[in-house]
């Protein structure tokens, strides 16, 4: 279809179900309201558990599966990162000579933030029962904070730290132990993914039963998986060459004017 | 307050983390031992799930298995927690996908010349993705679930990184499904203004005893677009063509046999359980019988035009999406039961067809009818296979796909739409008979050699096979022969028909979903017993075959034929715009999503004002 | 207006969507997609809001702990909405990188590989 064409069909189909849109909002709840029945049950049950994080007993303790299943889905993606950022057949690596250095003040911040950095983000792992946080949030404070290393340093200097096939692994363990500690809940006698660790004292770093637990394995796996998913992108940008370039298709329309 | 259960209700969220665990193993491992352990272990590792889901399969025939995960059962009426609840037909889907995993994974063992573990263990984790979404009762969940298999299909689709055509359809796959989810997580967000909660049978209890108002309809609107896009109902179809045309063939058995299906079985799945008490029946029955015709037409149209095989497969499991449609929209247990049937039969027809097709690219580098004419003319034992496929697809008896077409049919005619069985056996007639057209003309050379008459039009010269094979590895034949014989069978079994309206009277038994979730009350629906065949559908089954045959020889020889009737000609142009239609730009099919909305939004909720 | 903010999270998916249909880049592409999942968590975190409530964090236990506090279920689906959108966005802006490598550009008019 036509630029036209199809700018006119989507307006057609979205002008009808804006209208349903707008007649469904205009009956909602107002904004703000006081009525949350779900909130009403979940609250007492939370902190029943021992957990002082709300939000962080829904995600591991309530409604666990939700989250088993959302960081299955982290591990998928970042295996199909890796299977359609991989080499191919026709492809070499090169290393380019580095050309400059940062400058010394990017060096400096880099090197005093970056062990505060992961201090942060694995505090934020290991309080997320506590306080806002938890294993997704932390680990890709940690993920991305170790790349400071090739922010304020060389490219060759991130390599020699993170060595990829470790934090593949560490991504698949983790992944795998959220589904072991879900499992031992079921041989325990419980159920899937039950809490079934003492709950301890609340408000302290050893209560909430298996919530820090899990937040700690998705911690791994979530900042394992961010060093592994970036590095494929580095990859790309920085030491694959491809066999072939074609010519960019787009050098000989940019003089030609663009349909309105 | 918090209670465990035991026996088999406990072992189902095994049957979901069970093949992540494997998945995982794999990753790590993958790359230190050798490629014959990598394919045994996953293939054992289907196996075994289809163990698990056949345990519970059985565990559930007399009565659904309600378990609520990590304990969290409800007090009055009300949980916090997730429920899963596996009746005979979610769990009879589960099973379907573990099974055809694991003989896409056996015929991967020599399709494939070299691919790494990862290949393996995002085949793993899809197949997790569908048994958590056919196992699960909560909106949010298998939102969750839907996603992952989205995230593990986008990748399988574009796995051949080389092939630009495999990307390019990868990309129209992820962008499109994931703006139907996105679209369907809004549709949640309304419900969960209205009701607070987000399980299927909460959401039953909250919307019930009210009008359905606008909120109820945009929400019935809205959840049910994401699924119906993974379905491939019309007009949300256009991704699955360029994404079946570029996948590896097991990956397609796959996407045709199960997963098109599980958007269906999804959206009806919600419908039943949440909407059925409130909407007014013959609307949504109107609906998607409307759409579902329509989906069927603009299939098998596409079908019988198309030259590229993997495409042609793609419209047809297009065009029988919507005879499933058409089959449940009748919105009786009957219709269910031949929809459950049907979508059986289908995955191992369909599964065959596309292993066929995949041993094609293997052995002749391309997927083209017409570059292909004559190419086979060695090779008859294919090519009575890829006969005796089409014919099962066309709906012989006692093919599976037979069976399941004959129950529909007059499921159809039943609910007073006479219709019905004209539409079944033409849209299988004509899928077939394009399929057997392409045996005719590639393993035995039939008719006047073909010409292209549109330029709109895929050829199928695309790709670069995965392995050039010169002796066919007994591993495929096991695993073509496998999926035809089980379709076959499925039509002898003594009793089937009524198992399968057992499955259908717990599938659309509402209020027992709802009383067994939240109160524990177990009430055992009636179904009727019900012989297998009756003479009409025995009938209509062969009538579908020989008009099969008929659309084949009439487009070998269609040529002369026009000759005759100058009147066809006139068809030529509005199939050629319909092909245009199908662009492979994602705009034009993002565009045609909005409208998509739009109609069912229409349809379901004009006569409501 | 009551219900200033579901319009918010209305519009951001219908404009994502139109980003779509526009784009002539496939990376602005994805990012509209990204845009239209902005606004479920608008619409989300909307539903779950109270005036005047405190965020869920309790400080110490009790059998009856107060519940004037905003709906946590939301935010938890929010944050697992979060996770899909980035997994999402990653992997299909690792599919336009390889469909740029291979066929140089990265305009959907110019990707002609599939059609009919």
């Amino acid at each position: 279809m036509t630029r036209t064409v199809r700018l006119v069909v989507f307006g057609a189909g979205a002008a009808v179900v804006g209208i349903l849109g707008v007649l469904a909002i205009l009956v909602l709840p107002a904004f703000g309201g006081p009525a949350h029945a779900y909130r009403d049950a979940a609250v007492p049950a939370a902190v029943a558990h021992g957990t002082s994080n709300a939000v962080s007993s829904i995600n591991f303790d309530l409604r666990g599966l939700d989250t088993f299943g959302e960081e299955t889905i982290f591990l998928t993606s970042v295996v199909v990162i890796a299977v359609v950022l991989r080499s191919a057949s026709d492809e070499t690596e090169q290393r380019k000579k580095s050309a400059g250095r940062p400058l010394d003040s990017t060096v400096f911040g880099g090197l005093l933030f970056f062990p505060i950095i992961l201090i942060v983000g694995l505090d934020v792992v290991t309080h997320g029962h506590l306080t806002p946080g938890g294993g997704f949030q932390g680990g890709v404070i940690l993920g991305t904070g170790i790349h400071l290393l090739y922010v304020a340093g060389t490219y060759r200097l991130l390599e020699r730290v993170r060595p990829v096939r470790p934090f593949e692994w560490s991504e698949a363990i983790g992944a795998g132990a959220f589904a072991c500690l879900g499992i031992s809940g079921l041989l325990l006698g419980a159920s899937f993914l039950a809490n079934v660790i003492p709950v301890g004292s609340f408000g302290t770093l050893f209560s909430a039963g298996t919530v820090p637990l899990l937040n700690g394995v998705v911690g791994v796996e979530v900042a394992s998986g961010v060093v592994v998913l970036l590095s494929k992108f580095f990859e790309q940008a920085i030491t694959v060459r491809p066999a072939h370039r074609r010519a960019a298709k787009t050098d000989d329309k940019s003089s030609s004017p663009r349909e309105r | 307050m918090v209670t465990f259960d035991h026996g088999a209700a406990a072992l189902v969220p095994l049957a979901v983390a069970g093949p992540i665990v494997v998945a995982c193993i794999l990753l790590v491992a993958g790359r230190s031992v050798p490629r014959l352990a990598v394919d045994v272990t996953a293939i054992a590792a289907a196996l075994a799930e289809a163990g698990l889901l056949a345990y519970l399969l059985s565990s559930a025939a007399g009565g659904r298995l309600v378990t609520w995960v990590a304990g969290w059962t409800p007090h009055h009426g009300y949980s916090v927690g997730i429920v899963l609840v596996v009746d005979p037909l979610g769990a009879g889907i589960a099973l379907l996908a573990a099974c055809l995993t694991a003989i896409a994974l056996l015929f991967s063992t020599r399709y494939f010349e070299s691919i790494e573990a990862h290949y393996h263990a995002l085949i793993l984790l899809f197949l997790s993705g569908m048994v958590g979404l056919s196992l699960t009762a909560d909106l949010f969940n298998m939102f969750v679930f839907f996603e992952l298999m989205g995230a593990a299909a986008y990748g399988l689709t574009a796995v051949q990184i080389e092939d630009e055509s495999a990307l390019q359809g990868g990309l129209n796959f992820g962008i499109v499904n994931s703006l139907g989810a996105y679209i369907s997580l809004t549709g949640l967000g309304f419900l969960f203004a209205r009701t607070g909660s987000v399980g299927l049978p909460q959401l039953q209890t909250g919307l019930a005893h009210h009008r359905p108002d606008a909120l109820v309809i945009a929400a019935f609107v809205l959840v049910l677009t994401g699924f119906l896009v993974k379905g491939a109902l019309v007009p949300f179809h256009f991704w699955l063509a360029d994404a079946h045309a570029v996948a590896p063939a097991p990956v397609c058995v796959l996407f045709s046999g199960v997963m098109v299906p599980l958007g269906i079985y999804a959206a009806f799945r919600i419908y039943w359980a949440v909407f059925a008490p409130v909407l007014p029946l013959g609307d949504v029955r109107r609906t998607f019988l409307v759409l579902g015709a329509l989906t069927a037409v603009v299939g098998s149209i596409m079908s019988l035009t198309q030259r590229h095989f993997k495409r042609m497969l793609a419209y047809s499991t297009i065009a029988h999406a919507g005879l499933f449609v058409v089959a449940l929209a009748c919105l009786s247990v009957a219709g269910t039961a031949g929809a459950l049937l049907y979508v059986a039969g289908h995955a191992g027809v369909k599964g065959a067809l596309f292993l066929i097709a995949g041993v094609m690219l293997s052995r002749y580098g391309s997927v083209d009818e017409l570059a292909l004419y004559g190419a086979g003319r060695g090779q008859k034992a294919m090519g009575w296979l890829l006969v005796a496929g089409a014919l099962a697809l066309a709906g012989l008896p006692p093919f599976g796909t037979a069976l399941g077409k004959a129950v529909a049919e007059d499921a159809g005619s039943a609910a007073g739409y006479g219709w019905v069985p004209v539409l079944f056996v033409a849209v299988s007639a004509l899928t077939a008979g394009a399929i057997l057209r392409v045996a005719a003309r590639v393993y035995w050379g039939l008719g006047p050699k073909p010409v292209e008459w549109s330029q709109a039009r895929s050829s199928g010269n695309v790709g670069e096979p995965e392995t050039r094979l010169q002796r066919l590895p007994v591993t495929m034949v096991i695993a073509i022969g496998t999926l035809l014989v089980g379709a076959l069978v499925m039509g002898l079994l003594p009793g089937l028909h009524s198992v399968a309206n057992r499955a259908a009277a717990s599938f659309t038994d509402s209020a027992g979903y709802a009383n067994q979730a939240l109160h524990n009350v177990h009430e055992l629906v009636a179904a009727p017993v019900t012989p297998n065949w009756t003479g009409l559908g025995l009938g209509l089954g062969f009538l579908s075959a020989g008009c099969a045959c008929l659309v084949a020889v009439a487009g070998l020889y269609g040529s002369r034929l026009v000759k005759f009737l100058p009147g066809l000609r006139a068809f030529r142009s509005p199939i050629d715009l319909l092909h245009r239609l199908h662009s492979g730009h994602v705009g034009d099919y993002v565009a045609f999503m909005m409208v998509g909305i739009a109609a069912l939004a229409a349809f379901v909720g004009l006569p409501l004002r | 207006m009551s219900h200033y903010a579901y319009f918010v999270a209305g519009w951001l998916i219908v404009i994502g969507a139109l980003g779509i249909v526009r784009s002539r880049n496939l990376v602005q592409a994805i990012v509209c997609l990204a845009v239209a999942q902005s606004g479920t968590y608008v619409l989300l975190l909307s539903v779950g809001y109270q005036w005047g409530a405190a965020p869920p964090l309790f400080s110490e236990p009790a059998t009856k702990p107060t519940l004037h506090v905003v709906d946590p279920l939301v935010q938890a689906m929010t944050l697992t909405d979060i996770v899909v959108s980035a997994t999402v966005t990653s992997m299909l802006l690792a599919i336009a990188i390889q469909i740029h490598k291979r066929t140089g550009s990265i305009d959907p008019d110019e990707l002609d590989a599939l059609r009919g």
